[in-house]
């Protein structure tokens, strides 16, 4: 299945990315598309393989497939050259250094630039200080000492520090109140503003509809939907499995 | 038994007890960062002292021809990978670090009066040879099979001891060397004799500790080797490649292993065998900060040289039934007080 994602610059375009675990297929024949400075969602309920395919895309799993990033081909994805060529992944266990420090924690943010002879971390901190005031007043504390909404913050910042082209956020809204949530969001808006394109998998399916410019549905391992995500976000199918009815309360807390 | 008997005792313990400190840190850092309980440590002990010894008496250390025969094992590995992989670029660069340095080092050993070097150029010399053979060491050994279970790596640990005591003993003969003193100086201090090599060892000891504090704390290289200790995935996704902090941690391992050599070797006659009793008293203290406590494994290895040297003047044919009966109430004692806590999210 091609996809539709027209977008004139694609950033990553995937196609017909299989991933089994022994002999259980859980993701078939998936294809996406991200176009440069957009956000595009992927839903879908729990299950579906919407980690899975996360992972994959990084290089964290095995995969059949074909994955072109950059326009580059990439032949069996290896984590490490997926970060240097510019993607990164807030996984959904956010994976933080919980024994060092709020600082130490974003510098190793940097660490494949700094490999690559790239000495900026200390400018790239300010940018990140700046987009989280709350991680700088917590700059010498442990990542492990943080509240679920810092520790989220931690996680996207750290990403930043290696100015990926294409962040890939796993379930940014998982176990935070619906406050920070909303924070979250307003930043990963503010993240597509400055050129960052964005692939975020989410439960909430309301409020990624309400901040992503196109959208797919995964299903049991494939995509069974996509479209542009006010269109879906419109869709009868759409809104009776993901998004309920009269959700008035929903709806404040997204926008 | 008086009090200087107690007092130079007691130096001993603390200098024998310092060595154990550095090979104690060197155990948990491999441990946290590779998950291998390194076994091999005492070899790069033995391999280092008696590489000075040989080349002390102006022989070519047989070493060499280890590091030669692991570089092309290496670059023989990482050829092929590139070359599996499409970067057929990447193999002159290979071939030049993994087959050119160990050459260019034999060339030195061959081409330099050993005999008329000062200490400081034979133990640099000695450094050069032994310690590449620590990355050299995993890529070809742990490398492979690094997300194995630690029951594993801990097999092919001892294994890679064996054969490293067997090539010691063909390398070295079944006889033993004692380097010379790094200072023949002695002061006195009360009642008490110091001699100059034992304010060495714990100079030196005390110098590679904070050095280590320093790189661990200060330098991106290191905070990445503490991350990947702390959590793998993350490191992954960080790009710090895991095979780089194995690389990474064996060469700091081999590196302290062969400075400790260097330090113990004017104490003790070391044989080719010497090394595992030695690594093993760093276990030993390793175990006490429970694989994962630096502070605290130091803390145990000056235990470890006090028990010791006590032991060996109480006691001399128990000192080693003694010391190593000192894991039994620690893992009684950890067991006991710690718990285990499952990793939250």
């Amino acid at each position: 299945m091609a996809t539709k994602n027209l977008s004139d610059r694609p950033v990553l375009r995937v196609e017909g990315l299989c991933v089994s675990y022994g002999k259980v297929e859980a993701l078939t024949d998936a294809s996406i598309t991200v176009g440069e400075g957009q956000i595009v969602t992927v839903i879908g309920p729990n299950g579906a393989g919407k980690t899975t395919m996360l992972s994959a895309i990084m290089g964290l799993l095995p995969s059949r497939g074909r994955i072109e990033f950059d326009s580059v081909a990439m032949v069996a994805p290896e984590v490490e050259t997926m970060v240097a060529s510019g993607m990164n992944l807030v996984p959904e266990k956010r994976e933080l250094f919980g024994e060092m420090s709020v600082e130490d924690n974003l510098v190793l943010g940097a660490f494949q630039r700094y490999r690559m002879g790239l000495r900026d971390h200390a400018q790239t901190m300010e940018e990140i200080f700046a987009l989280f005031p709350r991680l700088r007043e917590r700059r010498t504390q442990m990542a492990g000492t943080l509240s679920g909404g810092e520790r989220q913050m931690l996680a996207v910042g750290r990403a930043l520090m290696a100015k990926p082209k294409l962040l890939m956020l796993d379930e940014p809204s998982l176990g935070l109140a619906p406050l920070i949530t909303r924070e979250i969001f307003r930043i990963v808006t503010q993240l597509r503003s400055r050129g960052v394109s964005i692939l975020l998998v989410e439960q909430n399916a309301r409020a990624a509809l309400q901040v992503a410019d196109y959208a797919y549905v995964l299903e049991t391992g494939g995509i069974a939907m996509e479209g542009p995500a006010s269109e879906l976000a419109g869709d009868r199918r759409v809104i009776d499995a993901y998004l309920g009815v009269g959700g008035k309360h929903q709806e404040m807390l997204a926008t | 038994m008086d009090f200087q008997i107690a007092l130079i005792l007691g130096q001993d313990g603390i200098t024998n007890g310092a060595i154990y400190a550095l090979l104690a840190l060197a155990l948990v850092l491999v441990f946290a960062v590779t998950r291998v309980i390194f076994i091999p440590q005492g070899e790069f002990v033995a391999y280092g002292a008696l590489t000075l010894a040989m080349i002390g008496n102006g022989v070519f250390p047989a070493t060499a021809w280890l590091l030669l025969g692991a570089g092309v094992a290496v670059a023989a590995l990482d050829g092929l990978g590139a070359l599996r992989a499409g970067q057929a670029r990447k193999l002159p660069s290979v071939f030049a670090v993994n087959i050119g340095y160990p050459l260019a080092v034999l060339a030195l050993l061959r081409l330099l009066p050993l005999t008329e070097l000062g200490l400081a150029v034979q133990i640099l010399l000695t450094m050069l040879v032994v310690v590449p053979l620590g990355p050299m060491m995993y890529r070809i050994v742990f490398q492979p099979i690094a997300e194995a279970t630690v029951l594993v790596l801990l097999i092919v640990s001892v294994a890679s001891h064996v054969a490293m005591v067997g090539l010691g003993l063909l390398f070295f003969g079944a006889e033993g060397y004692r380097t010379p003193p790094l200072s023949d100086a002695s002061f006195e201090v009360g009642p008490l004799t110091v001699s100059g090599q034992t304010i060495w060892v714990i100079a030196a000891s005390v110098v590679l500790i904070v050095a280590l504090a320093l790189f661990f704390g200060r330098t991106i290289y290191g905070k990445a080797l503490r991350a990947t200790a702390i959590n793998r995935n993350g490191a992954r996704l960080m790009g710090i490649p895991p095979a780089l902090a194995g690389k990474l941690t064996f060469l700091l391992a081999a590196l302290i292993g062969v400075l400790s050599g260097v330090l113990i070797s004017p104490i003790t006659t070391i044989y080719y065998d010497s090394g595992f009793l030695i690594g093993l008293k760093g276990f030993v203290a390793a175990i006490i900060g429970g694989l994962a406590s630096y502070p605290l494994a130091a803390f145990g290895a000056v235990l470890v040289g006090l028990l010791e040297s006590f032991s060996s003047f109480w006691a001399s044919a128990y000192k080693e039934v003694l010391v190593f009966t000192l894991i039994i109430p620690v893992l009684v004692w950890r067991s006991l007080t710690s718990h285990h806590v499952e990793e939250e999210e």
